[in-house]
């Protein structure tokens, strides 16, 4: 069994499991994808004030409600994290789903959002504020969407008791777009 | 982990639900005082807080080798380079050593019908 086992679970060359080490080192390096992406607009929004004209046609309790469906979904994975760390990889597994129900929530509502937006002309085109817009909240989908999917393949193995170490990892990485939007819902829907 | 520690995560999702109503409150008090600041800080600075509080508590940063720390800020760091590289270009169009290439002058005029509100910088 052991030979079959991710070599980032059965070795440590830096005083932590290299598979920890992995996802710190993504979030490290989303950290420059993300941060540029803000960095620029923050930027472009004070140099420009003609931008809060645009930014005023976003939708504040939408994002609101995002956020708080984003926080409580990080709640849900924490919890699992402590449920794993306790051995109980179905109770982990059950936690993990919940969380991808509040993925699944924020990614529709979004829908909706952009739905109604791009009906009343604001698409990606219309404006820099726009392309902003949607390329910050574009790419923090995908990685939201790429979130619950691997936590419906780690949740998976959690609920037969197996790798539940995956399960701290997968966490990590939520919790860090959980951050992203923290930082995204001022800077789209409440600064204007 | 003991139970406190599964009732210490419930407390800090239900502070960071408290900092986002506020967070949500904030414009609008800052809209009737005439104060901007408001807006600013309870947008901004309470971004900063919750960020703090879900990195600390749920990602267990703190916890973690030292050297986890230092590669995160230096990630920062290297966002804060950016901004302090090309910020200067972006939003400081006038100077003494400017040279404007024609296609920016053309890209504003075009941009005049739109939004950009930079026809004023050029």
């Amino acid at each position: 069994m052991a030979a079959t086992r991710p070599i980032a679970t059965t070795r440590t060359a830096a005083g932590m499991a290299t598979g920890k080490l992995a996802v710190w080192w993504i979030v490290a390096s989303e950290i420059v994808i993300f941060g540029g992406v803000l960095a620029s607009y923050v930027m472009h929004r004070l140099a420009h004030e003609a931008w809060a004209e645009q930014a005023a046609h976003t939708n504040t309790w939408i994002g609101a409600f995002n956020t708080m469906v984003l926080l409580t979904s990080s709640l849900s994975a924490v919890l699992a994290h402590q449920a794993a760390e306790r051995g109980d990889g179905p109770k982990a597994a059950r936690l993990l789903y919940a969380t991808v129900v509040g993925a699944v929530t924020f990614l529709i509502v979004k829908g909706f959002e952009w739905t109604e937006e791009i009906t009343h002309g604001f698409t990606i085109t219309s404006s820099t504020f726009w392309s902003f817009y949607y390329t910050a909240a574009g790419i923090h989908a995908a990685h939201v969407l790429g979130g619950a999917i691997i936590m419906l393949i780690v949740a998976s193995a959690a609920k037969k008791g197996q790798e539940l170490h995956r399960v701290e990892l997968i966490g990590i990485y939520w919790h860090f777009v959980d951050v992203v939007w923290i930082f995204l819902f001022p800077l789209l829907y409440i600064a204007k | 982990m003991s139970e406190e520690a599964h009732h210490n995560y419930v407390r800090i999702w239900a502070w960071l639900v408290l900092l986002l109503v506020i967070s949500v409150i904030g414009p609008f008090v800052g809209d009737a005082t005439g104060l901007k600041w408001i807006t600013l800080v309870t947008a901004f600075g309470i971004a900063l807080v919750k960020a703090y509080l879900v990195v600390v508590n749920f990602m267990h940063l703190n916890s973690e080798q030292k050297f986890v720390s230092y590669f995160v800020a230096t990630a920062l760091v290297f966002m804060l380079l950016l901004f302090a590289g090309t910020a200067p270009d972006v939003m400081k169009a006038e100077g003494r050593n400017w040279e404007k290439p024609a296609w920016i002058a053309d890209a504003a005029v075009a941009a005049a019908g739109g939004d950009h509100g930079s026809g004023e910088h050029h």
